[in-house]
């Protein structure tokens, strides 16, 4: 065991809680937006089909959901206890958006509950359907203001500091930090996106083991165009980010990129190793490309790492996460476009046979996709070290001096595995038992009028 | 009436509220559990069920709301609270994380599995516990501040006769607050077996309650003798609090006007909640934390407060739909909808 610090494992434990919620807090906030087009699309065009799919959506839903709660009670009381001291001086000047972030939170669980058991209770479905609209607007609220949470915290502003007193705070100016636009957008767009390719992968992996029924092939290629359009967005807003980078915290461009001196025409650099004189080897260099990731003109001036005091520079293993980000959410643009092509030729022939490869493709883009958001998050993270308040405070100022961190990381590590193993177990047994075809079967669809 | 004022005030409502609601559904998961093991699943299970399902995401969102309220207000708690209530407050999390998560496991996806339903049912009575260690610290006596550090003692912790009092009270406390409430549900969904077991829990559960609740007064007595001074003064609310606890056994035990018992319930927990809370002002932590300690900023001590009313007139509608459907809706009550 490495020597007791309360602040390394204060980090260690906080980052396995927030790894461990973002899978279900990202599809928590994506998913009832994807129940939603497909509960209206099967009323819209009397599909019964969608219908079936939004359904069946939410009833997997419920079980993430419960883990997302759970986990996000975690992180919020865990703040306080890992982080009392970044709490007792940013806990008020956040207090606005965590407060509202509950509300939203609040306001989402209650027309969750109500949606859940009213399938069946109203004769004109629509009021059903405006049951959904609550809950999207909730859980995208809750996303929005718990990352200008985490947006304050890149870019403090509103504000005065006298020792261990913060005075003066201006909540809204702290709100709408240079960070707050930028950040939101990329999640929520992102958080679309991961799911929209995991409910995606869900349908390419039946159709993978066989399964013929329409049914299918309605999921995916709904899926399959939500999923375009969500990482064409997320694609945009993240170049915009990039600028906002460039502007307020080049030191966390700076690392990713693994720019030293501060050059015009910068190039960008996909991969590679450092060694010890920091020359990159092995790296794909696109000429330009950085230039005009932060600039928007290829002859941009981008400032390099060297100007920043080492003692100030985030890790440089931020460029792996980084490229790892960039790659999966250009990958999921191209398949999405390769699958919209192959459908539409396929539709012509009979049999709509898709090809194997791509079905293949498309289920790894559900996981890939969640690897991508932890990839992107820990580029976040990571990349503004050494601070917890950047500019203000160093992130081991934050942390506890509590003895005792080392064992709750066990406790919470082995917390989070039994909740993982029983979420797939659940999961699978709950989809497997009851699967589509019966349901269409018993619910009469079959034979029905089909959109 | 000063921000502070507003800001505790605000807060113990919702903790108030989580009291109600949390005590309900944890108690709900132990008699669902209870009755499974001694076979009477069939008599109870429904109802319990029937009320549980829409509501228990919401009851998780009490406390948070507390929490982030505190801190936001009170951001001294979250130094000295945060500090020494590591461990018990991890533990509390891991059972709270057990909980959510397999009475949601359990409800929607391996439904009548025994393992997941001793795990929520379990989980449910050790969480009070774990809670109320909070109310425990917040008399004062069991932190020690040195070299700018702070801990938590936790061999005075253990030994202390307080303590355990409350921890007796908190579990004794949901059993009775549950019992009391699905009793009523149960009579109004004219389930009369489930009524008649759920009524002889509430009854078997009322003694108990009212002997712990003079266990924690003695034992404040002793513990901490300014707070006990404290509530003498404010002795009216808590001989209201034994008139409604009278009142809502008579008629429990009479099967009359259960809806009426329960509301007495409520308000017996009421004034015994609100009389502690009152008489402890204005400490927030004796002696380290006072409520004066509060936030720094009026304006974001406004901007809370508007944030607050704006939320609430989003959330009293919202919370009378839910109630309006799943709790004074008799078909739903009497399992007449069919579900997903």
């Amino acid at each position: 065991m490495l020597a007791y610090d309360p602040a390394l494992y204060s980090r260690i434990l906080t980052g396995v809680t927030l790894g461990f919620h973002i899978i279900f807090a990202t599809i928590g906030v994506g998913i009832p937006v994807m129940i939603a087009i497909a509960e209206f699309l099967g009323i819209k065009r009397k599909d019964p089909y969608y219908t079936l799919l939004a359904r069946r959506w939410t009833r997997g839903f419920v079980i993430t959901v419960a883990v997302g709660v759970v986990t996000g009670t975690s992180i919020g009381l865990q703040l306080n206890l890992l982080w009392p001291s970044f709490m007792q001086i940013a806990g008020q000047a956040i207090a606005l958006p965590l407060f509202m972030e509950t509300f939203a939170f609040f306001f989402e669980a209650i027309f969750l509950g109500i949606y859940l058991y009213t399938w069946d209770r109203f004769k004109n479905p629509w009021i059903h359907f405006s049951l959904s609209i609550p809950v999207v607007i909730g859980s995208t609220a809750s996303a929005f203001f718990i990352t200008i949470v985490n947006a304050f915290m890149n870019a403090p502003q509103g504000f005065k500091i006298l020792g261990n007193t913060i005075t003066e705070i201006d909540p809204l100016v702290a709100m709408f930090n240079p960070a707050t636009p930028t950040k939101t957008a990329h999640v929520i767009a992102s958080a679309y996106m991961t799911s929209a390719f995991v409910l995606a992968a869900i349908a390419a992996a039946a159709l993978l083991a066989g399964k013929r029924h329409i049914y299918y092939h309605k999921a995916l290629k709904l899926t399959m165009i939500c999923g375009l359009v969500f990482s064409l967005s997320t694609a945009v807003i993240g170049d915009l980010s990039g600028k906002y980078l460039a502007k307020y915290q080049p030191e966390k461009l700076a690392a990713a990129e693994w720019h030293f001196e501060t050059t015009d025409n910068a190039p960008l650099i996909f991969g590679g190793i450092l060694d010890e004189n920091n020359e990159i080897r092995y790296g794909l260099k696109l000429p330009y490309a950085l230039s005009i990731l932060a600039t928007g003109s290829p002859n941009g001036v981008v400032k390099g790492l060297n100007e920043v005091p080492p003692d100030l520079r985030p890790p440089l293993i931020v460029h792996y996460f980084f490229d790892i980000m960039v790659a999966i959410g250009s990958l999921t643009i191209l398949l999405a476009v390769v699958y919209l092509l192959l459908n539409r030729k396929s539709r012509r022939a009979p049999g709509r046979e898709l090809p194997r490869w791509l079905l293949r493709c498309i289920v790894w883009s559900g996981p890939l996709s969640i690897i991508a958001i932890e990839c992107g998050w820990l580029y976040a993270e990571l990349g503004r070290q050494p601070w917890i308040l950047r500019g203000y405070m160093r992130t081991v100022q934050g942390a506890t001096t509590s003895a005792h961190v080392d064992w709750m990381l066990i406790l919470f590590s082995l917390l989070y595995m039994v909740l993982g193993f029983s979420v797939v177990k659940i999961l699978r047994g709950m989809f497997r038992s009851n699967t589509p075809e019966q349901e269409i079967e018993q619910r009469g669809i079959e034979g029905g009028r089909i959109g | 009436m000063t921000i502070e004022m507003i800001g505790i005030t605000v807060l113990w409502i919702f903790l108030y509220g989580y009291l109600i609601v949390a005590s309900i559904d944890f108690g709900a998961g132990f008699f669902s559990y209870y009755s499974l093991v001694t076979g009477k699943k069939h008599i109870i299970h429904g109802v319990i069920e029937r009320y549980l399902s829409p509501v228990w995401e919401v009851t998780n969102v009490f406390l948070i709301f507390f929490m982030v309220g505190m801190v936001g207000f009170f951001p001294d708690t979250a130094y000295y609270l945060g500090t020494t209530l590591l461990v018990p407050g991890s533990i509390a999390i891991v059972l709270l994380a057990i909980r959510g998560s397999y009475y949601a496991f359990s409800t929607y996806g391996a439904k009548d599995n025994r393992f997941y339903m001793l795990l929520y049912g379990g989980s449910g009575l050790l969480i009070p516990a774990a809670l109320s260690i909070v109310l425990t610290i917040s008399e004062g006596g069991y932190i020690r501040e040195r070299d700018g550090h702070v801990e938590l003692l936790y061999g005075e912790l253990f030994t202390s006769p307080y303590a355990w009092s409350v921890v007796i009270l908190a579990l004794v406390s949901i059993l009775f607050i549950s019992a009391a409430f699905l009793t009523y549900y149960a009579n109004k969904a004219q389930d009369y077996p489930a009524m008649a077991v759920l009524r002889e829990f509430a009854i078997g559960w009322s003694m108990p309650t009212i002997l712990s609740s003079l266990l924690v007064f003695f034992a404040i007595q002793r513990h901490n003798p300014w707070h006990f001074n404290q509530m003498l003064g404010l002795s009216w609310m808590f001989v209201l609090s034994l008139l409604c606890f009278l009142a809502a056994t008579y008629l429990i035990w009479r099967r009359k006007k259960l809806g009426l018992a329960f509301l007495l319930v409520m308000l017996q927990f009421g004034f015994a909640f609100f009389g502690y809370g009152a008489s402890h002002l204005p400490y927030i932590l004796y002696p380290y934390v006072s409520i004066h300690e509060s936030i720094t900023s009026p304006a974001m001590g406004i901007a809370l407060i508007v944030a607050f009313i704006a939320g609430l007139m989003l959330l009293i509608p919202s919370l009378y739909l839910l109630m309006k459907l799943f709790l004074f809706d008799a078909n739903y009550v009497q399992g007449k909808h069919s579900k997903h």
